[in-house]
C-alpha cells in the first residue's frame, strides 16, 4: 500500500482547510451557487436528486482495514448507514449535508482518503485491475504506475481545466479486467528488451458516443512515461473541443482528426516535452513500487482445500480466483444479492469486510469497477472461514460474472441526470434468474445498466446492455447485445424498440433461451452472439 | 398547476414552495402560477433555497402530484429504499411515485 509523504498529508490537509472556508463562505451567503458549483465538484461534492453527494476517491481501487473502516464510520456518523461503491472504484455517499462535508473530508485526510478530482473536467481518479500484484497472469503489479499517474496528475495546473473529465486505466496483463481501452487513455505495462514499458492506447470511452481506444504507441519506456503522458494530454487540451459538451471528451478528438494525426501530434508535442526534463528518475519509481512489494506470503503452504460443504463448494468455484503465490487465494465478494441494490454495502458490512482484510488478507481491499469488493491474499486454509463470516455479513452471494453480477448506476432513484431507474430492473432481473444452478447454466454473462446516456452503468460494454430512456415522462429500456469490456473488447449493438421496466426483463429472458438453444461447446453468451448474430435473438424479443 | 422546488442549501433536502416558506413534504406546496421565477429568484438571493426551479403539477385531494417521474422521486425518496423514504411505513407510497 502506498503511504502519504509529507507532501502528500499536507497538500490534503490544505485542501481540507480551503474547502472548510468555501463552505462556510458559501453559507454564509459571500459567494453564489454559481461562483460555488464548481469549488464543491473539485472536492467531490455534487448535488443529486435527494441531497449532496460525495463520492471518495479509492485510487486504484486499493484501500487497507483502516480506511475501510473509516468510510464504514462515514456512512454511520454523516450518512445514512450505507455507501456505494461505484464503476470508478470509489464509494459515494447519497445523503451528504453541505455542512458536515468539510468534517467528512477532514476525517478522510486522518486515513490518507480524499475526495479530490472525483469530479470536475480534469484527470479523475486512475483505475486498475483489482487483483494487481495477486493475478498469477500479470506482467507486473501496475499499481506503481497508477501511484505515479496519480502523483503527476494531482493538482497538475495545466489539466485542472480540461475540455472534459479525463479517464486512465492501468493494467498489466492481458486479460482485462478494467475495461482498460474503454477509457480516455489506457495503458497496458509491456516488456520489451528487458524493460518494462507502456502500450498507450487513446480515445476510448462509453458516454453518449462509445468508442474503443485506438493503439497510438506500442512501447514508451518507463524513461519517458510522463512526458508522453504528458503530450497525450497537451494535445487534448489545445485541440479539443470546449465548444460543446457533448463532443469534448478526447475520444471525439482522435476519432474525427484520426489516430494517426493524434499520434503525430502527440510525438511532436513529446519532443518539446521531452526537454523539460519532468520525468521522474528511476529512484523515485523505486520508492514507490517499495510500498507496492509482496506482502510477507508464507511458503509451503498447501493448496488443498476441503470442499465438503457443498454451499461453500459452490462459492468457492464461483468467487475465488487463482492467486500467483501458491497457498493462497483471490476472493471476491459480491456486492449483488439477489433483489439487492448492486454495489450498495451497509455500515457494518463494510466493517466486516474491514475485518475479514486484516485478518486474514494482508491488510488488503479492492474496489472492482464491476461494484464488487475483493480480497487479494487470502491462504486457502483460511477460506472456509472467510465465507462462514461473509454468509453471517450477507455477502457469501456466489454469482460473480454471472447474469445477477449486475453492473447498474444510482439511475433516477439518485441521480439528477437519469432519466430512467436502473436498480428496479437490476433487482428484477437479477430476481426472475434467483436460482443458481440456472445461472451457472447460463455461464458468464455481464450485464450491465445505465439509467441515462451518460453510461455510468457500462451498458455499451455489457454482453448484455440496457439503457434506459425517457419517453415522453415513462420510463423506457433499450435492450443492446454483443459488449464487452473486456480483452475482446466491443461495442453492444442495439436490438431495436424499447422495452417498458417488465417487458425488458422479460425480453431478456428470450435472450438467454435462444442463447441455450443455439450454443456450442463452451460458448459464452456473447460468443454467440458473435456467431450467430442478432438476428435470431430479435426473432424471439420481438417476433 | 405550477409549483415552485429546490433544495435547502445546508442539509441538501428537497423542498417545495408553500407560499410564506419551504417545506419538505409536496403535499404543503402551493401553485405559484407565473410567479414561480420571480420567487424563486428571492428567495435563492436570501439563500433560503438552492438550486429552484418550476415545474408542472397536477392538483389531487392528497395535494399535487409533481407531473415528471423524477419530480415525484424527489418528493418521495427512493423507490429502491422505501425505508429512506418520506412515507416509510405507507405501501401505497411507491405507487404514488411509479
Amino acid at each position: 500500500m502506498y503511504k502519504y509523504d509529507e507532501y502528500d498529508h499536507s497538500i490534503v490537509a490544505a485542501r481540507v482547510e480551503e474547502f472548510r472556508d468555501q463552505v462556510n463562505r458559501r453559507l454564509a451567503g459571500q459567494i453564489t451557487e454559481d461562483q460555488f458549483k464548481p469549488l464543491r465538484l473539485m472536492n467531490g461534492l455534487y448535488l443529486q436528486l435527494h441531497a449532496y453527494m460525495l463520492r471518495v476517491a479509492v485510487p486504484y481501487g486499493t484501500l487497507n482495514a483502516t480506511q475501510m473502516r473509516m468510510l464504514a464510520h462515514i456512512a454511520r456518523k454523516y450518512d445514512r448507514d450505507y455507501g456505494h461503491f461505484t464503476t470508478r472504484q470509489n464509494i459515494q455517499y447519497n445523503w451528504i449535508k453541505l455542512e458536515d462535508a468539510p468534517d467528512i473530508l477532514a476525517e478522510l485526510a486522518t486515513v490518507e482518503m480524499h475526495a479530490i478530482q472525483t469530479s470536475g473536467n480534469c484527470i479523475r481518479n486512475i483505475s486498475s485491475d483489482q487483483y494487481a500484484g495477486a493475478a498469477a497472469d500479470e506482467l507486473t503489479d501496475p499499481r506503481p504506475w497508477a501511484e505515479l499517474l496519480r502523483q503527476w496528475s494531482t493538482f497538475h495546473p495545466e489539466f485542472s481545466y480540461l475540455p472534459r473529465k479525463f479517464k486512465i486505466a492501468v493494467i498489466a496483463a492481458d486479460e482485462d479486467r478494467a475495461a482498460m481501452r474503454l477509457h480516455d487513455i489506457g495503458l497496458q505495462i509491456v516488456e520489451r528488451d528487458g524493460q518494462h514499458g507502456v502500450a498507450v492506447y487513446v480515445g476510448g470511452g462509453m458516454g453518449r458516443t462509445p468508442m474503443i481506444a485506438p493503439l497510438i504507441k506500442d512501447f514508451v519506456p518507463f524513461d519517458d512515461f510522463v512526458s508522453y503522458m504528458e503530450a497525450c494530454l497537451r494535445v487534448y487540451n489545445r485541440y479539443g473541443r470546449r465548444d460543446n459538451m457533448y463532443k469534448a471528451r478526447i475520444k471525439i478528438l482522435v476519432h474525427e482528426i484520426g489516430a494517426d494525426k493524434y499520434r503525430q501530434e502527440v510525438e511532436a508535442e513529446f519532443a518539446q516535452v521531452k526537454k523539460l526534463g519532468i520525468d521522474p528518475p528511476r529512484a523515485e519509481f523505486d520508492r514507490i513500487a517499495a510500498q507496492f512489494v509482496d506482502p510477507a506470503f508464507e511458503a509451503g503452504l498447501s493448496d488443498e482445500i476441503d470442499r465438503s460443504d457443498p454451499d461453500f463448494a459452490v462459492w468457492l468455484d464461483q468467487q475465488v480466483v487463482a492467486h500467483k503465490q501458491p497457498g493462497y487465494a483471490i476472493v471476491n465478494i459480491s456486492l449483488k444479492p439477489i433483489g439487492g441494490i448492486p454495489g450498495d454495502a451497509s455500515s457494518a458490512q463494510i466493517d466486516v469486510m474491514a475485518d475479514l482484510a486484516e485478518r486474514y488478507s494482508f491488510d488488503e481491499l479492492r474496489v472492482t469497477h464491476a461494484q464488487n469488493i475483493v480480497l487479494p491474499h487470502v491462504r486457502k486454509a483460511d477460506l472456509y472461514a472467510v465465507w462462514q463470516t461473509l454468509r453471517e455479513a450477507e455477502l457469501a452471494d456466489a454469482n460473480l460474472d454471472l447474469i445477477s453480477d449486475i453492473i447498474a448506476c444510482p439511475g433516477l432513484d439518485y441521480c439528477s441526470l437519469a432519466n430512467a431507474r436502473s436498480i428496479p430492473v437490476a433487482q428484477k432481473i437479477a430476481t426472475r434468474f434467483a436460482d443458481l444452478g440456472r445461472q451457472r447454466e447460463l455461464g458468464e454473462l455481464k450485464l450491465k445498466i445505465s439509467g441515462c446516456i451518460n453510461a455510468c452503468g457500462h451498458h455499451h460494454a455489457g454482453h448484455i446492455g440496457i439503457l434506459g430512456v425517457d419517453r415522453k415522462g415513462v420510463e423506457n429500456y433499450q435492450l443492446s447485445f454483443g459488449g464487452s469490456g473486456a480483452e475482446d473488447v466491443s461495442l453492444a449493438q442495439i436490438t431495436g424498440p424499447g422495452f417498458s421496466e417488465d417487458g425488458v426483463v422479460d425480453a431478456v429472458e428470450k435472450a438467454t433461451n435462444v442463447y441455450l438453444a443455439q450454443r456450442t461447446q463452451g460458448e459464452r453468451f456473447v460468443d454467440t452472439y458473435r456467431r450467430i448474430g442478432m438476428a435470431p435473438f430479435k426473432e424471439a424479443i420481438y417476433g | 398547476m405550477k409549483i415552485l422546488t429546490g433544495n435547502d442549501l445546508a442539509s441538501g433536502d428537497v423542498t417545495w414552495w408553500t407560499g410564506n416558506g419551504w417545506s419538505r413534504h409536496v403535499e404543503d406546496a402551493v401553485d405559484v402560477g407565473e410567479q414561480g421565477e420571480a420567487i424563486a429568484q428571492a428567495e435563492e438571493g436570501a439563500r433560503r433555497v438552492n438550486g429552484p426551479y418550476v415545474i408542472d403539477a397536477t392538483a389531487t385531494p392528497d395535494g399535487p402530484r409533481p407531473a415528471h417521474i423524477k419530480d415525484r422521486i424527489r418528493a418521495l425518496g427512493p423507490t429502491v429504499r422505501p425505508d429512506l423514504t418520506l412515507k416509510p411505513a405507507d405501501p401505497s407510497a411507491g405507487s404514488w411515485v411509479i
